[in-house]
């Protein structure tokens, strides 16, 4: 606290009468091994809720199409761009969107990154390579986040030619999975 | 429309993890600012609470669990939430609180408490991915600002002339600058007066080009802030601190359907806000920044989104030493998210209550040198969509 008086902004508000409570409150930091070895008071909860949620009109029919290996995009004639992932309604000019087109299972890499991070956030040795694929038949910055596999973590690079490696058709589901990846086309 | 004065502020000590309930730390921020304002509970008529998502504190409903800290029970109060837009978002709705004239003074608090999320509140962040396209694939949340920091960089890189490996040493810069402006926090959980840019670039890799020191980290801690309306300010200070402008707004939730190498939605946030506070010409008419800093690229990204300098150029100012407190343009000077800590909503400390002691001139250690005006500051949320900013003035 010696340190804290010092400060211009505790003298100021000094001034105006008398403290009733330390600014800055210190506060009691709590480390993993409190709780671990239960050196502080705490209550425990590990919620189970369980959830299904239905896709919609405009996901059922790109997920219909993954299980033919085909990616579906929705055009929106008063904006002209395709959007994929497909949408009902185009939230920009707020119509509805009106012919489903195939955008091809090619694509270039927009954005990427080499994560030494699992979904908790748990260390990894061997990466996972993520990124956005910009399909070549969508406009540009148009794609959807994905996986990137058989690639050479040193010579990803953003603008590279990506193709989808598909599940077998058999094993496929209506899921975002049903691609397993994108590999880099020939020649990259 | 009233104008609204800014008469007090607080903030608890960041931390991983404290002891303290959210309550508790909305109580001691509370009671700082309102000390700090010189009024007692009785003085507030209405009250906003901020805090973001459920899944930290584990407790749903939780404006109800936290309202009784907040000094607001039997007031009018409510809790606003747009995730890490929170923190500058709670004091703008407790701005149209007074400047609508239904309040005459407002406090705002906001709090976080990540730590309870154990053993990491990464795991609480799984669930604000889209359930169909998104979760599916097992994403971090770390991804996606690697995504977009790698193509922010692609593009300064170029637009600066320089190689992407150069660029990224420009923006560890930041890192350094700001927790060693930390150091003057009495609140800073990663303040370091000796950090180099070779820590921060030999910091593990966790997700490239995301490195450890590129990241805040999770935190514990609650901010406050006390309004008035111009009507009553006399009352409390002859040299008032105002709100200029306030600007917020949200892109498209579809974030791979736009190019990520510039935040859109900051700069109409910015112009809403800057329209309002009678900034012509930011770089000339504003003093100094707070934009919002979880990563070292955010804050060059949101300075480009404010309109402080050229898209793909804030590197370069920051290379040349011009967002240095002591700098043309501080950025920046509370030692930001990176220094001082990021719990989500409580950064408000930062980001809203840093202006006021700026321009107060009651920031310490931290003060600006000089003769600051006008600070604006900058919050950023949702999923890499929402963009709300605060301009405050002297006089």
């Amino acid at each position: 606290m010696a340190e804290e008086k010092k400060d211009p902004a505790f003298r100021l508000r000094e001034t105006k009468g008398q403290m009733s409570w330390p600014p800055y409150a210190p506060g009691t930091h709590v480390r993993e091994s409190d709780i671990r070895e239960k050196k502080i008071n705490y209550s425990w909860w590990e919620p189970e809720v369980q959830y299904a949620w239905s896709a919609g009109h405009a996901m059922n029919v790109f997920l219909d199409g993954l299980k033919k290996g085909k990616i579906m995009g929705i055009n929106c004639k008063r904006c002209d761009r395709i959007l994929v992932p497909p949408r009902m309604f185009c939230e920009y000019c707020y119509g509805p969107t009106e012919e489903w087109v195939e955008v091809g299972d090619t694509g270039i890499i927009e954005t990427y990154s080499i994560s030494y991070l699992d979904s908790d956030a748990n260390r990894i040795t061997e990466p996972i390579l993520i990124g956005v694929i910009d399909f070549d038949n969508s406009p540009p910055h148009h794609g959807i986040m994905h996986y990137f596999g058989e690639m050479d973590k040193e010579k990803i690079k953003i603008g590279m030619k990506v193709k989808a490696v598909w599940k077998p058709e058999n094993e496929r589901e209506g899921a975002i999975t049903d691609i397993k990846y994108f590999k880099p086309m020939e020649g990259e | 429309m009233k104008e609204v004065a800014v008469i007090g502020g607080g903030m608890t000590m960041f931390r991983r993890h404290l002891k303290e309930t959210g309550k508790e730390l909305s109580y001691y921020a509370a009671k700082m600012a309102m000390e700090d304002a010189g009024i007692t509970k009785k003085d507030i008529d209405m009250v906003v609470m901020g805090s973001a998502p459920d899944a930290f504190d584990g407790v749903h409903l939780k404006g109800e669990n936290l309202l009784d800290g907040a000094a607001a029970a039997g007031k009018p109060y409510v809790r606003v939430f747009n995730g890490g837009g929170t923190g500058v978002f709670a004091p703008i709705a407790g701005w149209w609180h007074v400047a609508s004239g239904v309040a005459d003074i407002c406090l705002v608090v906001c709090e976080e408490k990540m730590g309870n999320c154990y053993p990491h509140p990464q795991t609480a962040f799984r669930h604000i991915w889209d359930p169909i396209l998104d979760r599916p694939l097992n994403p971090n949340l770390v991804w996606l600002f690697a995504m977009e920091y790698n193509r922010y960089m692609n593009f300064a890189a170029q637009k600066m002339g320089i190689s992407v490996e150069k660029c990224k040493e420009w923006i560890a810069e930041v890192a350094v600058k700001n927790k060693r402006n930390a150091v003057g926090h009495p609140c800073a959980q990663l303040a370091d007066p000796n950090i180099t840019v070779k820590d921060v670039l030999e910091s593990e890799i966790m997700a490239w080009p995301v490195n450890r020191l590129d990241i805040s980290p999770p935190s514990d801690g609650a901010a406050a802030l006390i309004y008035c309306s111009k009507d009553v300010v006399h009352k409390f200070t002859d040299d008032p601190i105002y709100v200029g402008g306030v600007g917020w707004n949200i892109d498209s939730t579809m974030w791979t359907n736009r190019d990520l190498y510039f935040p859109r939605y900051v700069a109409n946030a910015a112009k809403m806000c800057y329209k309002k506070a009678g900034i012509n010409n930011p770089t000339r008419d504003i003093d100094f920044a707070e934009p919002y800093d979880p990563f070292t690229y955010k804050e060059l990204h949101h300075m480009e989104g404010m309109l402080l300098c050229e898209k793909g150029e804030a590197a370069k100012m920051t290379h040349e030493g011009e967002t240095q407190r002591d700098g043309r343009m501080p950025i920046c000077p509370s030692g930001g998210l990176l220094g001082v800590g990021n719990p989500i909503a409580a950064t408000m400390g930062q980001k809203v209550c840093e202006l006021y002691w700026q321009l107060a001139g009651k920031a310490g250690k931290r003060q600006i040198p000089g003769d600051p005006r006008v600070g604006v500051g900058m919050a950023w949320g949702d999923i890499m969509q929402m963009a709300t900013v605060i301009a405050l003035r002297r006089g």
